[in-house]
C-alpha cells in the first residue's frame, strides 16, 4: 500500500433526495493523496463539493462514504494538526487581531507563558505585514487585513496540514496579489503541507505543486492531477514569463471551460481504488502536438505563445 | 464634511436640550399655575360621597404643586436614612429595601436563567423539552404568584424576592437561549479546529458571542423587576418604596406620593443606565 502523508480514498457525499427521490450525489469515488510538504490546489466549478472535501479533512464534516487517513491514522474529528483558513476569515470579532492569533497559539501550546505566546503571535502578524494594527478589532480592519490575521493564526499554530478554502475569494485583485506573496513567504518558512481551494487559475499556478481538477457536480469526480513544475521560488511578475506558463494555464482553463462539464464521470470510474491520472501539460503538449486535447479548436500547444491567452474569469461559468 | 457633521450633531443635541428644558418649564409652570384651583373636588363644587370620604373636602385634596414637591424632595433627600418607627422611615431606607429585594431576586434569577438558557440554546433536545414549561410559566403575572409564595415561604420579605426572581427569570432565560443558539457556526468551528474543551468553548467563544444578547435580556429583566417590586411591596407592605407610596396615599400625603413616583422613575433609569454601560463593555461589531 502507498504511504502518502494524507490519503483520501473513494470519498462520496450524498444528501437525501427531496420528496423521497433518489439521493443527491454531490461527488463520488474521490480519491487523492497529499505528500508531506506539498502545496496542492483544487479547482472546480462552484457546487462540485470542494468545501465539503475540505471540511471533511478539517474534521468538521463527514463523508457519506470513504476513508481519510493522515499519517496512518483515520481522520475522525477536528485537530490542531489541521489548521483551517475559511473564506469568511472566521475571526472572533470581540478579540483584537493579536488576541485572535493568541487564541490559536494558546490553544496549541498550553504550557507557554503569556509573554512567549504574545511574542510568537506578534512574529506571525509581522510576517503578514500587520505589525501596526495588532490591537484593532476585526471590524476595524479591511477584508484583506482580516484574511491576513486569519492566515497568521493558522500558520502560527504550525499544523501539519493547512486547509485553505478560497482564502482570497472575497478580495480585490491587488490585495489578493499582495497576500499571495505573503502566503508564499510564510509557507516557505516552514514548508507545511497545504491543501487549498481556489477558483483562480493564476493563483493555483503560482502557488501549487499539483492542481486537482474536479468535474462539475452533481456526481463530481477528481478527473486529473496537473503537475506544476515551474521552478521555485515563484514570483507573480516573473512566473508569467516562464515558457511553460501559458501551456499550463490554457490547459487548466480548457478543462474548466469545456472538459469539466463534458467529461462523462462514469468514464473516470475504475473498479476499486483509483487515484486521478497525473498530467503534465507541458510534456503532453510537446509529445502530442498534433493531437491536442483542446476541444474548442485551439490547440493547447499553441499556448506556449503568450499571445494566445484564453481569457477566463470564474464569473463566466454557469455553475456559480 | 466631518466638521459639518459634528457641528450638526452638536447643534442637534443643544437644540434637543433646550427643547427638553422648555417643555419641562412649560409643564411645571402650567401645573403650578393651574394648581391654585382644587382639582379633585371639581372646583370646590359638590363632592361625591367617595371623594368626601377620601378627602373630606379638605384642602389636601389638591394635587400639590411642583414647588411643594420640590420642598418635600429637599427635606427627604437631605435626611434619607432616618428611622422613626415602622411607618416613618427615610426615603433612602425604603429605597434600600426595594433595591435589596430587586437585586437579590434578580441575581438569583440570573444565576439560574443563564446556565439553563445556555443549556436550552445548546441542545435542541433541552429546548424542545423545556419549551412548554417556559411558554406556560412566562405569561403569568408575577403578582399572581404572591399568594402561593406567601403560603409556602411564610415570609413577606422572601415572598417579594421570589416574585422578583420569577419575573426576571424569563427574559434572561429566553435571551440567553436565543443568543447561544444564534452563535455563528464559524466561530464554533474555530473552537473545534483548535481543540477547545467544551468548557473553554463555552467561556471563550459562546459566552462572549452571546453576551450582547444576554445583556439585552438582563436589561429587560431589571426593568420588569423594578416595575414589579413597587406593586409587590404595595401588596405585602412593611417596607420598601412601593409600601412607601401606598402608605403616603393612606396618609393622604400626595406630595410624598408624587415625589416617590418621580424617585421610582429616576432609580429605574439609573438601573437601566448601569446595565447599558455593562452592555457596552461586551458589545462587539461583526
Ligand atoms: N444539506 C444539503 N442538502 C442538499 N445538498 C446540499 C446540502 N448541503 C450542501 N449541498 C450541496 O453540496 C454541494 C457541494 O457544496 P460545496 O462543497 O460547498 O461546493 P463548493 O465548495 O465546491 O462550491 C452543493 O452543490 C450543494 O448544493
Ligand atoms: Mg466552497
Amino acid at each position: 500500500m502507498s504511504h502518502a502523508f494524507v490519503e483520501v480514498q473513494q470519498a462520496a457525499k450524498r444528501f437525501p433526495g427531496a420528496n423521497d427521490g433518489d439521493d443527491l450525489t454531490v461527488f463520488e469515488n474521490v480519491s487523492f493523496t497529499l505528500e508531506k510538504g506539498e502545496f496542492v490546489c483544487i479547482i472546480g466549478h462552484s457546487g462540485c463539493g470542494k468545501s465539503t472535501i475540505m471540511n471533511a479533512l478539517a474534521g468538521l464534516d463527514q463523508f457519506s462514504d470513504g476513508a481519510m487517513i493522515m499519517e496512518g491514522k483515520e481522520i475522525d474529528g477536528p485537530s490542531l494538526e489541521r489548521g483551517v483558513v475559511f473564506q469568511n476569515y472566521s475571526l472572533l470579532p470581540w478579540l483584537s487581531a493579536l488576541q485572535n492569533v493568541r487564541f490559536g497559539v494558546r490553544a496549541r501550546w498550553k504550557d507557554w507563558d503569556d509573554a512567549r505566546v504574545t511574542q510568537h503571535s506578534l512574529s506571525y502578524l509581522e510576517m503578514v505585514g500587520l505589525k501596526d494594527v495588532v490591537d484593532r478589532k476585526p471590524a476595524q480592519l479591511s477584508g484583506g487585513m482580516r484574511q491576513r490575521v486569519s492566515i497568521a493564526r493558522a500558520f502560527a499554530t504550525k499544523p501539519e496540514l493547512l486547509l485553505l478554502d478560497e482564502p482570497f475569494g472575497a478580495l480585490d485583485a491587488l490585495t489578493r496579489g499582495v497576500i499571495q506573496d505573503e502566503l508564499i513567504k510564510i509557507w516557505s518558512k516552514d514548508r507545511q503541507t497545504v491543501f487549498m481551494i481556489t477558483h483562480d487559475v493564476d493563483e493555483a499556478i503560482l502557488l501549487a505543486d499539483r492542481i486537482l481538477l474536479m468535474t462539475n457536480g452533481p456526481e463530481a469526480r477528481i478527473a486529473e492531477a496537473v503537475e506544476i513544475d515551474l521552478p521555485r521560488p515563484r514570483q507573480r511578475s516573473e512566473i508569467v514569463k516562464h515558457p511553460h506558463f501559458y501551456t499550463i494555464r490554457n490547459y487548466l482553463v480548457d478543462f474548466l471551460v469545456s472538459r469539466s462539464g463534458a467529461l462523462r464521470t462514469a468514464d473516470l470510474d475504475r473498479r476499486g481504488l483509483h487515484y486521478p491520472e497525473s498530467v503534465n501539460p507541458v510534456e503532453r503538449a510537446s509529445t502530442a502536438a498534433d493531437t491536442p486535447p483542446a476541444t474548442d479548436g485551439q490547440p493547447a500547444s499553441a499556448g506556449t505563445r503568450s499571445d494566445t491567452l484564453v481569457t477566463f474569469t470564474p464569473k463566466e461559468t454557469h455553475h456559480g | 464634511m466631518d466638521r459639518t457633521t459634528t457641528e450638526w450633531n452638536f447643534s442637534l443635541n443643544v437644540r434637543a436640550g433646550i427643547l427638553t428644558v422648555v417643555l419641562l418649564a412649560l409643564f411645571v409652570g402650567l401645573w403650578e399655575g393651574l394648581n391654585r384651583a382644587p382639582i379633585l373636588g371639581g372646583g370646590g363644587a359638590e363632592l361625591s360621597e367617595y371623594e368626601q370620604l377620601l378627602a373630606g373636602a379638605d384642602e389636601t385634596a389638591r394635587v400639590p404643586p411642583p414647588s411643594e414637591i420640590a420642598v418635600r424632595a429637599w427635606e427627604q433627600l437631605s435626611d434619607p436614612f432616618y428611622d422613626a418607627g415602622p411607618n416613618d422611615k427615610g426615603i433612602g431606607i425604603q429605597l434600600g429595601y426595594s433595591l435589596f429585594r430587586v437585586l437579590t431576586g434578580y441575581f438569583a434569577a440570573a444565576l439560574i436563567a443563564i446556565p439553563i438558557g445556555f443549556l436550552v440554546g445548546m441542545s435542541p433536545l433541552a429546548y424542545k423539552a423545556l419549551n412548554p414549561f417556559i411558554q406556560v410559566l412566562r405569561p403569568i403575572s408575577p403578582l399572581a404568584w404572591m399568594p402561593l409564595a406567601l403560603f409556602i415561604i411564610r415570609d413577606a420579605q422572601a415572598s417579594a424576592i421570589f416574585v422578583i426572581f420569577i419575573c426576571s427569570i424569563w427574559p434572561m432565560l429566553l435571551n440567553t437561549a436565543f443568543g447561544v443558539a444564534g452563535v455563528r457556526q464559524d466561530w464554533v468551528n474555530v473552537a473545534r479546529t483548535h481543540e477547545l474543551s467544551p468548557l473553554k468553548t463555552a467561556f471563550q467563544v459562546i459566552l462572549p458571542a452571546a453576551a450582547p444578547t444576554i445583556l439585552t435580556g438582563m436589561r429587560i429583566s431589571i426593568g420588569i423587576a423594578w416595575l414589579v417590586i413597587v406593586a409587590a411591596e404595595m401588596l405585602v407592605g412593611g417596607t420598601g418604596i412601593g409600601y412607601y407610596v401606598w402608605n403616603e396615599w393612606n396618609n393622604l400625603d400626595l406630595t410624598s406620593v408624587i415625589f416617590s413616583i418621580l424617585l421610582i422613575g429616576v432609580v429605574g433609569m439609573l438601573l437601566d443606565l448601569g446595565l447599558g454601560a455593562v452592555a457596552k463593555l461586551v458589545a462587539y461589531q461583526e
